[in-house]
């Protein structure tokens, strides 16, 4: 009987050739079928074509050093780096005082650390980060900024600008919806009929009206209301207005985590005797905004982005000082324009594919609940 | 509808108080020690930021001669940029002391607006931009041409209403946005462009061959552009205005920052009246020649304008003249005695 029993493995014969190598993934993945493979062709061609005329644009045909527009402005010269260049410092701090701006410089440093304390779970003291981040730094960047104390210079926010007004309206925006967005979902799910009335129809008013309207009324009608000579800073009329703008989305988006927590949940919390607030800061709310993280970060990529609406009303945010530098009789060529935008576009995308990265990382660090 | 009523009562008689709180502008000016000067977002050649946060201009240019008038200092001056739509509200509300922002004067805004027009700094009109290769001189040789304009403007009118008042036949390229006007223009789907012609100037830099096309000479409406101050406030208009008028009055007179000092001693009683310099009549009396008075200035205003920024004639060159990119000829801009409107009543 032995004899028919193999005391050792048949020698392991490396795999058909036909399925391992970049050969085979290519033909398993790019070409599986006829019709399959034609799609990758025109994707591909089409995907190298876009690639192509970008680098053709901004790097071989580009101008990297010119002193001021002739060189940039000639026949077939694609993107004017110089203008990025000569340009940048403004596109950051806007019409910020140069000798004042080392103040705008403590707070992006201020902020970078203390977020970056908040954002990566591996750094202790999160308790006092958030108390700092959220009530000491908007405190000092406010006296920081706008100075009139300390013998700091008064710097009025119509110099401000640049990169500076939309951090400033992005990060106060974002910041104060989530609290808000937070007491108008429980609002409006309230058995308190006038608390829920009142929420539902703050959220349905101004989630019924744009964005740019909103800044309009806030930028040229609330004066009219007010008594004369009353009439609130410009940037403050509109880092209010967005404020509350995105508050309205986000009581929708954290009301839908809401919707998806059991029945069970609260009753469960009440049976164990959890006043109203407990239940919904120990059992409820932690599982709806887990839940709605991506709507939440949905929310915040939109509204950094919306931002740029300010430029309407007379507000120099990033895009605004981008588009002011395109006047520049020192640098307007046929590229300038276009140079610009390129660069802007780099830079939202750098910020909101952040933000998108982060909430895709703390979703899967936070999916433990979910994992079946 | 009562509430409305009185709330739309209450905005108005609001509105009315804002612009009548500033009324002693000149004391405010001075008790701040710098102008506030409502400017444009960027408009080459006539406000805007260069890199280092400095404005230049020829409307910027103008806030410093209000400035080295009243402070003595072309530097005191703090800009305002803003947008076509809050520019007259920040003047009415006080926010800013002296609007100079490329703004048309017309009779509606003259009248209902509680502002006052202090002068035409720059006359503007709709122009045409031609190809050089067309070899066009002049607007009335555009027969038969097709024009590119962006529509739902005045453009479009003041092009129908020249176009038939010479019997000349025209095909109208119209199109929502400027951006694309400009390209259509470029890629040669019209034979002309037309917009105000300070912007054909501008618009002209960003074309890769700037020098292959000509802004014809013919204007065909008019734009007047100059400053403005609420209504209200006799002593600021005048200070604006004659602030103004001094920088023609200099020009007409060759009266130059680089010469204003020498000046001080010239014979001619037209510059010793600008300069305030004071002489002796034949009959041993000393001629008072402080016109700074009468607009609640010291004798040195117009000095100061001249010395600090110069006269209309330098500052016109310096900001949109044939040494800078835009080379925009003097045209209508030029004195009365030249050909051009630029007029100004004398200091007498």
């Amino acid at each position: 009987m032995t004899a028919y029993v193999r005391t050792e493995d048949a020698p392991r014969l490396p795999a058909p050739a036909n399925i391992v190598g970049w050969r085979a993934a290519i033909r398993e993945r790019l070409f599986p079928t006829p019709l399959s493979g034609l799609a990758s062709i025109i994707i591909g061609a089409l995907l190298l074509w876009v690639i192509w005329t970008i680098v053709d644009w901004a790097l071989l045909r580009a101008v990297f050093v010119a002193p001021d527009r002739t060189l940039c402005n000639v026949e077939g010269a694609g993107a004017c780096w110089p203008v990025i260049q000569d340009k940048a410092l403004q596109w950051v701090y806007g019409f910020y005082p140069i000798d004042q701006r080392w103040r705008v410089n403590l707070v992006y440093l201020m902020g970078a650390v203390s977020l970056a304390g908040l954002l990566i779970p591996r750094i202790p003291f999160k308790g006092w980060n958030a108390l700092f981040f959220f009530v000491v730094y908007p405190i000092a960047t406010f006296f920081l900024l706008l100075g009139g104390v300390f013998g700091l210079p008064y710097v009025e926010t119509s110099q401000w600008g640049g990169l500076l007004v939309t951090l400033v309206l992005a990060v106060t925006a974002i910041v104060t919806s989530v609290p808000l967005g937070i007491l108008l979902a429980l609002g409006r799910r309230s058995e308190m009929p006038i608390v829920s009335l009142l929420s539902t129809i703050f959220i349905e008013v101004v989630r019924g009206v744009p964005l740019v309207l909103v800044l309009f009324m806030a930028a040229n009608m609330f004066p009219l209301f007010m008594p004369p000579g009353v009439n609130p800073d410009k940037l403050l009329k509109a880092v209010v207005g967005m404020s509350l703008f995105a508050s309205a989305y986000m009581a929708e988006t954290i009301r839908g985590g809401l919707q998806a927590i059991p029945k069970g949940q609260y009753e469960a919390s009440r049976a164990l005797g959890l006043p109203y607030w407990k239940m919904m800061g120990l059992i409820v709310m932690p599982q709806a905004l887990k839940i709605v993280i991506p709507g939440i970060v949905n929310n915040f990529i939109g509204l950094f982005k919306d931002t740029s609406l300010v430029t309407v009303v007379g507000i120099f945010d990033l895009l605004g000082i981008v588009q002011s530098g395109f006047n520049d009789a020192k640098w307007a060529s046929a590229q300038t324009g276009n140079t610009g935008y390129f660069a802007l576009a780099m830079i939202y995308w750098v910020f909101c594919f952040g933000m998108s990265r982060y909430s895709m990382y703390i979703e899967r660090k936070l999916n433990t609940g979910h994992k079946r | 509808m009562k509430l409305i009523k009185n709330l739309a009562l209450a905005s108005v008689f609001g509105l009315a108080a804002a612009a009548s709180a500033g009324a002693a502008t000149l004391d405010d000016v001075k008790a701040k020690g710098v102008i506030d000067c409502g400017v444009s977002q960027g408009l080459i050649g006539f406000s805007n930021p260069d890199s280092n946060n400095n404005w230049s201009g020829l409307d910027v240019d103008f806030c410093k001669a209000v400035a080295a008038a009243v402070l003595g200092d072309a530097t005191k001056v703090k800009y305002s940029p803003l947008n076509a739509k809050e520019r007259f509200t920040a003047l009415q509300s006080g926010a800013i002391d002296v609007l100079s922002r490329n703004s048309t004067w017309t009779m509606s805004r003259d009248t209902t607006l509680g502002l006052s027009f202090a002068g035409v700094t720059y006359y503007d009109g709709q122009g045409f931009l031609v190809p050089s290769k067309l070899g066009v001189k002049s607007a009335l040789e555009l027969g038969g041409a097709s024009v590119c304009t962006q529509t739902g403007t005045t453009t479009e009118l003041n092009l129908a209403d020249y176009f038939k008042a010479n019997k000349m036949e025209y095909k109208v390229v119209a199109f929502e946005k400027n951006e694309e006007v400009l390209k259509a223009y470029q890629e040669g789907r019209c034979d002309v462009f037309t917009t105000d012609q300070s912007g054909l100037y501008a618009e002209r830099l960003k074309f890769t061959n700037p020098a292959e096309h000509v802004v014809l000479p013919e204007i065909i409406s008019k734009e007047p552009l100059g400053p403005v101050v609420r209504q209200g406030d006799a002593q600021w208009f005048n200070i604006v205005r004659w602030t103004y008028f001094a920088l023609l009055n200099a020009e007409e007179l060759g009266v130059t920052s680089a010469n204003v000092d020498q000046m001080k001693t010239s014979e001619n009683p037209e510059i010793q009246r600008l300069l305030s310099v004071k002489v002796k009549n034949p009959d041993g009396t000393e001629a008072d020649n402080d016109f700074g008075k009468g607009i609640g200035l010291g004798p040195d205003w117009a000095y100061n304008v001249i010395k600090q920024v110069g006269n209309y004639g330098e500052i016109f060159e310096r900001n949109l003249g044939q040494s800078t990119d835009l080379k925009i000829a003097r045209g209508e801009n030029a004195l009365w005695n030249q050909g051009g409107l630029q007029y100004a009543p004398p200091v007498r």
